[in-house]
C-alpha cells in the first residue's frame, strides 16, 4: 500500500500522470486536497488575525448560533464543543480559541442536507473565550462566543 | 497507515446524526519528546471531507489545536438506510485515509 502511495507521489510530480490517472477514474476526484488549507488563516496568532485572513474581520454578533460545552473543563487535551447555527442560509462554521497560539482550530462548509451543526473537541492551553463564526449563502458572517475554563492545560500534552 | 476511520451514522427521526473518529496522533509541533528532548515535529489532519452518496456533505480544515484522534458528531437530512457514507482525510505528512459505512436504522 505504502509503496502505491510512493508511486502515486512520483507520478503526480511527472506533470499530467495524475491528471490522466483521474481521467482514467483510477482515484476518486473526491480525494481531500491540503492546497486549500488556509495557512494564513490557521497559523495567525491572534484572533483578530486569524479572522481577517479567514475573510471574516468584523463578524456580527448573533444570538441563533448556539454554542453549547462545560464551563469548565478539566482536560485541556479535550474539550468537547458543539456548534449549532439556526440563521437561515449558514454554509460554515469556524471555530476559534482566544487563548491559543493558534486560534484558528477547525473551519467546516456544509452542503447537500448537513446542518450547520457540529459537535468536536479542542486542545485548550489555557482558560479562553471560544468563538464561533458563522458564515452565509448571503456572504455574511455572524458571531457568538462563550468562556470555557480549563484546570488542565492540553498543548503540553 | 493509520487505523480505520470509525463511522457511525444513525437516522434521528428527521435526521441523522454521523459521528466520525479518525485515530491520529495530531501533533502540534510545539511538544518535547520526553526521552530526547527533542521537539515533535507538527504532523496532523488539515482536511477531511464527509459525503453521502458521492455528494459532498461537509469539508472541514483543521488545526494542530483539535483534539488527538479527532471526533466529529454531524446532522444530515434527506438521509435514510443504506445511504453509503465516505469519509477521507489527508494529512500535513502527505498521507490519506478513506473510509465508508452505511446509514444504520
Amino acid at each position: 500500500m505504502n509503496s502505491l502511495r510512493r508511486v502515486l507521489l512520483k507520478s503526480a510530480g511527472a506533470s499530467g500522470t495524475f491528471g490522466l490517472l483521474i481521467a482514467a477514474g483510477l482515484l476518486k476526484p473526491t480525494r481531500v486536497l491540503a492546497n486549500d488549507w488556509n495557512r494564513a488563516a490557521f497559523t495567525a496568532a491572534t484572533t483578530s488575525d486569524a479572522m481577517k485572513a479567514y475573510g471574516t474581520p468584523n463578524p456580527v454578533d448573533h444570538r441563533e448560533i448556539l454554542i453549547s460545552a462545560a464551563e469548565i473543563a478539566e482536560n485541556g487535551a479535550q474539550v468537547p464543543i458543539e456548534v449549532h447555527s439556526r440563521i437561515p442560509g449558514s454554509q460554515t462554521i469556524a471555530v476559534f480559541v482566544d487563548r491559543n497560539p493558534m486560534p484558528l482550530a477547525a473551519s467546516m462548509s456544509f452542503a447537500n442536507g448537513a446542518l450547520p451543526y457540529v459537535r468536536l473537541q479542542l486542545k485548550m492551553a489555557e482558560t479562553s473565550r471560544v468563538r464561533a463564526v458563522v458564515r452565509t449563502a448571503d456572504g455574511k458572517a455572524y458571531h457568538a462566543s462563550r468562556e470555557i475554563k480549563v484546570t488542565l492545560g492540553g498543548c503540553g500534552g | 497507515m493509520a487505523d480505520p476511520i470509525k463511522i457511525r451514522a444513525t437516522l434521528q427521526g428527521e435526521f441523522t446524526d454521523i459521528r466520525v473518529l479518525m485515530p491520529h496522533p495530531m501533533e502540534t509541533g510545539q511538544r518535547r519528546d520526553t526521552a530526547s528532548g527533542k521537539v515533535l515535529p507538527a504532523h496532523f489532519i488539515q482536511a477531511f471531507t464527509l459525503s453521502a452518496n458521492g455528494k459532498p456533505l461537509v469539508s472541514a480544515q483543521l488545526n494542530t489545536s483539535v483534539s488527538r484522534n479527532p471526533l466529529f458528531a454531524f446532522r444530515a437530512r434527506d438521509l435514510k438506510a443504506g445511504d453509503r457514507i465516505v469519509v477521507s482525510w489527508t494529512d500535513t505528512s502527505g498521507a490519506q485515509r478513506s473510509d465508508e459505512a452505511t446509514v444504520g436504522a
